[in-house]
């Protein structure tokens, strides 16, 4: 008898997926003919997948896609694993597997205790329901007894801090009460296995933290807990073990420290994909985009922080007026660092005579942190208000190493503090105000002013 | 405890029964949140359960019984007649159509949380039965108007409740599975539900269908479920079509298994598909 609370043996799950022609721009123009006789063609399909009790796929051609490929691995009571993962790795599939909401195609899962799992903050919360009403439905839906959410109501509402809104509607409540409260309910659940997703974050820093905080402790009295974020710090402080998965497969397992190496190079290795469709706007088209060397202006992959940025893109027009060259630059896991825009900032558009150009953009010089970065470039119509033609990652380009004022300290992207340095020169001023214990007199703490505000 | 569950593709759970009595606080709530929902921000709330079987009444008492003349069961009054078969074909038509969407409507919590699916449509019949009690109440209402005295028949009542539920949540869950699958049942479903009003006896006695069609008849569970009511309502003036009540009970005990073995069977892709 082992003392793995979840074993995992060859685990695989296919999603079927449809693809419709014409959608991406390069089948528009078909003729009612051709519509009509894939119409019929999809029509006879769907009937024939009706017929055999199979599930029916919009779209003209079924893939298969495999979310998860044998995957083997085994987690021991107490233990705290962290999995990680680019977006779309299959991680949530992994864990809707393990929490039984979905069943996988292939391979089996052993689990030896109470599976309680939070794949989002406020499931089944009812808009109509007040904030009581709420707590006692949100608490059974994660499985907890009528006793044992009476035993912890005053403190699950203390934690969220809502005494006064209990019997209002949760459709009144501003989004980071209803949050507060979501996460409340769900903090106090006391199962043997506690798998969460992606939910810390939500609410403000303050809230944050002390979600943490609460998620430190679940880990430490015992229980065994499985986590998906993409927050490194986080998962530095929460989890013992970590687990990298990439396109379905697990690739890695050990300690944290080693696992989120092992994520930061596969990030930065290139990632192999279909080369690019040469799709294109309604009036432009972005044909090439190339990160260019300081000096000498010749294509490269690496930037080096402090300089300026320099962008290379071509792009063709037709010469409508009134175009904008949009760019945003997002981080490793695809989140939004920042935003560029020729017409938003600048006043500037695109040339209004049809042809092929090329522009140079030189971007301030930006403090990265190692790592990874891309950017989205995008042309707009302001005055349409949407994209002419958008392509993400259409270049990208990585960080080698971050030390912005020249201290021996590498600045990564992986350490989950951000992406920026901030630089305070000469550094911070200290003024000395009084002993520290002192409260009375010129300098208020945090907690009297807190206090001052506090209704009662 | 260190029960083990092992999850494998095509595996039906051993523990399944006791997953659902596990669960039943679950059920209660869910019950219990679609009931205090229902008439939120209504301005007559329940007593729209009232009125609704009233005025199908009033329509039904003037098309059949004025208009076509169709006789009444034994003195009873026609209203009366109407409103006992009214009743469970209100229950039966709410449960099946409300249940069939509300798989679909908690698709945020079947993507995000485990339980047996078994529970989000019974609950929902559950409500239909809540909503049948009240209009209960209305037909307590009609008798006293009538001055109709019930005599003993009326202790069986609670039996052909029972009928009723177990012949709306049979055809409400295969419905439901199948409503996951090809969204096509969201068009069939009112349609059924509309069709079925006119071929089961809710207007006219089932004493209008001819003899030898009777038999076939009462293939139609709800058949057997309406003769039964007036049956126990109206006292001797209805009599019980025995073959009748036997071919309903079997159809509706068929249609119970099925349901839920097909309701199973695609159960564990509802996630995948919803």
């Amino acid at each position: 008898m082992s003392d793995a609370i979840i074993t995992v043996e060859n685990l695989s799950k296919r999603y079927l997926i449809g693809h419709t022609f014409g959608s991406d721009g390069v089948y528009s123009y078909t003729a009612l003919r051709d519509i009509l006789g894939r119409e019929v063609r999809n029509f006879a399909r769907k009937a024939v997948d009706l017929l055999r009790g199979r599930q029916v796929v919009q779209g003209d051609e079924v893939e298969e896609f495999w979310a998860l490929k044998d995957i083997c691995l085994e987690i021991k009571r107490g233990e705290a694993v962290g999995i990680i993962g680019r977006n779309g790795a299959g991680k949530t599939t992994l864990l809707k597997v393990l929490s039984r909401i979905t069943e996988p195609t292939g391979g089996r899962v052993l689990l030896r205790g109470r599976v309680a799992s939070l794949l989002e903050v406020g499931t089944g919360f009812h808009p109509e329901l007040t904030g009581r009403e709420n707590i006692f439905l949100n608490g059974a839906i994660l499985g907890m007894t009528q006793r044992e959410i009476r035993k912890k109501f005053d403190e699950i509402v203390a934690f969220a801090g809502v005494q006064r809104f209990l019997d209002t509607p949760v459709k009144r409540y501003s989004s980071g009460m209803y949050v507060r409260l979501a996460f409340a309910v769900a903090a106090h659940l006391e199962p043997e296995v506690l798998i969460v997703d992606e939910v810390l974050a939500v609410g403000d820093a303050e809230f944050q933290k002390k979600c943490l905080g609460k998620m430190g402790e679940v880990a430490q009295g015992g229980r065994t807990v499985v986590f998906v974020s993409h927050n490194m710090a986080a998962m530095k402080s929460l989890t013992t073990r970590g687990i990298v998965l990439d396109a379905g497969r697990a690739v890695f397992s050990g300690t944290t420290e080693q696992a989120i190496q092992h994520y930061t190079q596969l990030l930065s290795r290139p990632i192999v994909g279909k080369p690019r469709e040469r799709s294109k706007g309604k009036h432009t088209a972005i044909r090439d985009v190339r990160l260019l060397a300081k000096g000498d202006h010749e294509p490269t992959t690496q930037y080096v922080p402090g300089e300026p940025l320099i962008l290379e893109v071509t792009i063709d027009t037709d010469g409508t007026g009134g175009m904008s060259l949009e760019l945003f630059l997002t981080d490793a896991s695809r989140t939004r660092l920042g935003f560029a825009s020729t017409y938003s900032f600048h006043g500037q558009t695109l040339p209004e005579k049809e042809g092929s150009y090329r522009a140079i953009i030189k971007l301030d010089p930006l403090l990265l942190a190692a790592g990874r970065y891309a950017f989205d470039v995008a042309t707009s119509e302001p005055s349409a208000n949407h994209w002419d033609h958008r392509v993400e990652s259409a270049v990208e380009f990585e960080v080698q190493f971050s030390n912005a004022l020249g201290y021996p300290w590498d600045f990564k992207q992986s350490y989950g503090f951000g992406c920026l340095t901030l630089l305070c020169r000469p550094g911070a001023e200290f003024v000395r105000l009084g002993p520290a214990s002192n409260s009375s007199g010129r300098g208020h703490s945090i907690a009297d002013r807190y206090h001052e505000l506090s209704p009662s | 405890m260190s029960e083990l569950i092992v999850i494998e593709p095509g595996r039906r759970e051993r523990h399944y029964w006791l997953d659902l009595w596990r669960y039943r606080e679950l059920f209660r709530v869910l019950a219990w949140r679609d009931l205090s929902v229902r008439y939120k921000q209504t301005v007559i709330g329940m007593l729209w359960a009232l009125i609704r079987p009233f005025m199908t009444m009033v329509i039904f008492t003037i098309v059949f019984g004025r208009i076509a003349q169709l006789p009444t069961v034994g003195t009873a009054p026609y209203p009366l007649m109407v409103f006992a078969g009214i009743l469970p074909w209100t229950f039966f038509s709410n449960g099946l159509s409300e249940a069939s969407f509300s798989l679909i409507n908690s698709a945020n919590l079947i993507s995000k949380i485990y339980f047996p699916r078994l529970i989000v449509p019974t609950a929902t019949v559950v409500v239909a039965l809540v909503d049948f009690l009240v209009s209960f109440c209305m037909l307590l209402l009609l008798m006293a108007w009538y001055q109709f005295m019930p005599d003993w028949r009326i202790l069986v009542l609670p039996a052909f409740v029972l009928l009723a539920f177990c012949a709306s949540v049979g055809p409400a869950l295969w419905m439901t599975a199948l409503n996951v699958k090809y969204r096509d049942f969201r068009y069939i479903i009112p349609f059924i539900v509309q069709f079925g009003l006119y071929i089961s006896p809710v207007g006219f006695s089932s004493s209008v269908v001819p003899e030898q069609w009777r038999l076939l008849y009462s293939l139609n569970p709800i058949v057997g479920v309406i003769d039964g009511f007036r049956w126990c309502i109206l006292g001797g003036q209805s009599e019980l079509y025995a073959p009748g009540l036997v071919i309903s009970i079997a159809v509706t005990a068929f249609f119970l298994w099925f349901g839920i073995h097909q309701f199973r069977k695609m159960e564990k892709s509802f996630a995948d598909l919803v």
